[in-house]
């Protein structure tokens, strides 16, 4: 479904990514792990491009997408979930979810897609008419991910979904990550808590500072010695 | 005229000033809250809306209605023009490179308009407004223009708030001046969000432009006081947020009256930038301003 190819990407005179290539097929949850700093963010914000690469491809259902405007890519259909949920925070929870559907003027089936969040996060609908600011962390990350399925997306890009959250919050999100993933939509997830991500991925790519040292079936890399030195804490 | 008939009346010609000061404030926080960015060629776009309603009306006899509406769509072409031309190229320089051209460009305006116009003073043909002037509440008066003033001030601020709230454009605005990254991943297109809010908030500094051209002599260096007190004004009112503009402009119009009536006319202009000082001293955020900070 989406295919990078040598990927470089520079923060001014800064290289953040240093040839980046990989691939997600169609139908499975891919994660990133890796280190601060080791290009993950980089590369999900090149692929929506919110950022510009040097040089590279990115390849998406067979388009080259790789100098597209946000805008086109997310009607397109690949929906991003930015780190750290940058929800509108003055703004109530539904008029968020409305605002993941921007770019779509299918009314119809935005209503469809806002109920069905509804149901996948009961706690966003109780609290549909208060103001993003005021949910808790974990609220904030359901609204996040809601906001992000109201595009109706065929790939999803999560950024960090685990990050701040308690360990029970954490199980519960990749829950639904999966129960996401097994309606019908792609993930390509990354994730610093690499235990959580290499059990609901089929597929894993390891970065260290802007290159693929590793990658494999997630199974295996979480079985790697050297993987489970680095990120699994023994 | 006894005491209150006094106060009365000086605060309705206070509001009749705070009008054009809260219209010309919205143009200012707007742009703010979208780009970060004190549009200084802001008070210049009000002095080529009082000029383009000015040659509408004395030179093409335009009636006043038709003349008004065409230099707020002149205007909001001219910052739409300005947004494209000086700052779209910085959108990824240092906020300070901005900041100095926009006050290059409002020279440029003001010093192109001196050329083009000549810097002799213009009054708008007498007539363009039937004249008349009410009084109520023994000897309170005010005109037929103040009305106008009023309305128009109204009816803008209120259409205004309706655009931002309810509809898809506005809640698009809404969206990039929160957020601007978070915003494009939504699919909303920012550099065209940007470009609306530029034409919106200088559709209000022409409408500003029209009716201050009704009462007084306009010349190409008109922009500039207002313009600074138009900023003041929405920096009272919390800069970046549109209620606090209107509010703001309100009130300096009404201390800058009160304060000429209490026998400082001379200071009036000081006085808009005491109030400058002391909010920011003060209450930076604005009267308006929430100072929460943001979960993390």
């Amino acid at each position: 479904m989406l295919t990078i190819d040598k990927l470089e990407v520079s923060y001014g005179a800064i290289r953040a990514l240093h040839g980046i290539s990989l691939e997600v097929p169609d139908g499975s949850i891919v994660c990133l792990i890796g280190a601060n700093g080791a290009g993950k963010s980089t590369t999900l914000k090149t692929i929506s491009g919110l950022l510009r690469p040097r040089a590279g491809s990115i390849r998406y259902q067979g388009d080259e997408i790789t100098h597209w405007a946000p805008k086109r890519i997310v009607a397109a259909g690949i929906s991003h979930v930015p780190e750290g949920r940058r929800i509108f925070a003055d703004q109530t929870v539904e008029e968020n979810l409305r605002l993941g559907a921007y770019s779509r003027r299918d009314r119809a089936e935005v209503a469809k897609d806002l109920e069905f969040v509804y149901e996948l996060f009961p706690r966003l609908r109780e609290r549909r008419k208060q103001l993003g600011g005021t949910l808790s962390g974990g609220e904030q990350q359901m609204l996040a991910i809601g906001r992000g399925l109201m595009a109706r997306p065929k790939l999803l890009l999560l950024d960090e979904p685990s990050m701040g959250l308690s360990p029970l919050l954490v199980r519960e999100i990749f829950s639904i990550i999966q129960t996401i993933n097994r309606q019908g939509t792609t993930i390509l997830l990354v994730e610093q808590n690499a235990y959580m991500a290499l059990g609901v991925a089929s597929f894993a790519y390891v970065l260290e500072t802007g290159r693929v040292a590793l990658q494999g079936p997630a199974k295996e890399l979480a079985s790697s010695s050297e993987v489970r030195r680095a990120y699994l804490g023994g | 005229m006894g005491f209150f008939q006094m106060l009365v009346q000086q605060l309705l010609n206070g509001l009749s000033q705070g009008a054009i000061y809260a219209l010309i404030a919205l143009g200012y926080t707007m742009v703010y809250g979208i780009m970060r960015l004190i549009n200084f060629a802001h008070g210049d776009v009000y002095m080529v809306g009082a000029f383009c309603g000015f040659f509408l009306t004395a030179d093409l006899h335009w009636p006043f209605p038709a003349a008004l509406v065409a230099s707020m769509l002149l205007t909001s072409l001219l910052g739409m023009i300005i947004e494209r031309a000086a700052y779209r190229p910085l959108w990824n320089a240092p906020r300070l490179t901005m900041l100095i051209t926009a006050i290059g460009v409002s020279l440029f305006l003001e010093n192109l308009f001196i050329v083009l116009v000549s810097p002799d003073p213009r009054t708008y043909p007498a007539g363009v407004l039937p004249q008349h002037t009410f009084q109520f509440f023994g000897g309170v008066r005010f005109t037929l223009n103040d009305v106008l003033f009023w309305g128009v001030t109204a009816v803008l601020t209120f259409g205004l708030q309706f655009f931002v709230q309810n509809t898809r454009s506005g809640q698009a605005m809404r969206a990039v001046s929160f957020d601007s990254d978070a915003a494009s991943l939504m699919g909303i297109d920012v550099g065209q969000t940007v470009s609306l809010t530029f034409a919106v908030g200088s559709f209000l500094a022409g409408a500003a432009g029209v009716l201050i051209g009704t009462v007084y002599q306009i010349d190409p260096l008109m922009g500039i006081m207002p313009g600074l007190k138009a900023f003041v004004a929405a920096v009272l009112g919390g800069i970046g947020i549109i209620p606090g503009a209107v509010v703001g402009g309100l009130i300096l119009g009404e201390v800058e009256s009160l304060v000429s009536w209490a026998g400082f006319s001379n200071y009036r202009d000081a006085v808009a930038f005491i109030i400058l000082i002391l909010i920011l001293l003060v209450r930076p955020s604005g009267l308006f301003g929430s100072t929460a900070k943001e979960k993390v």
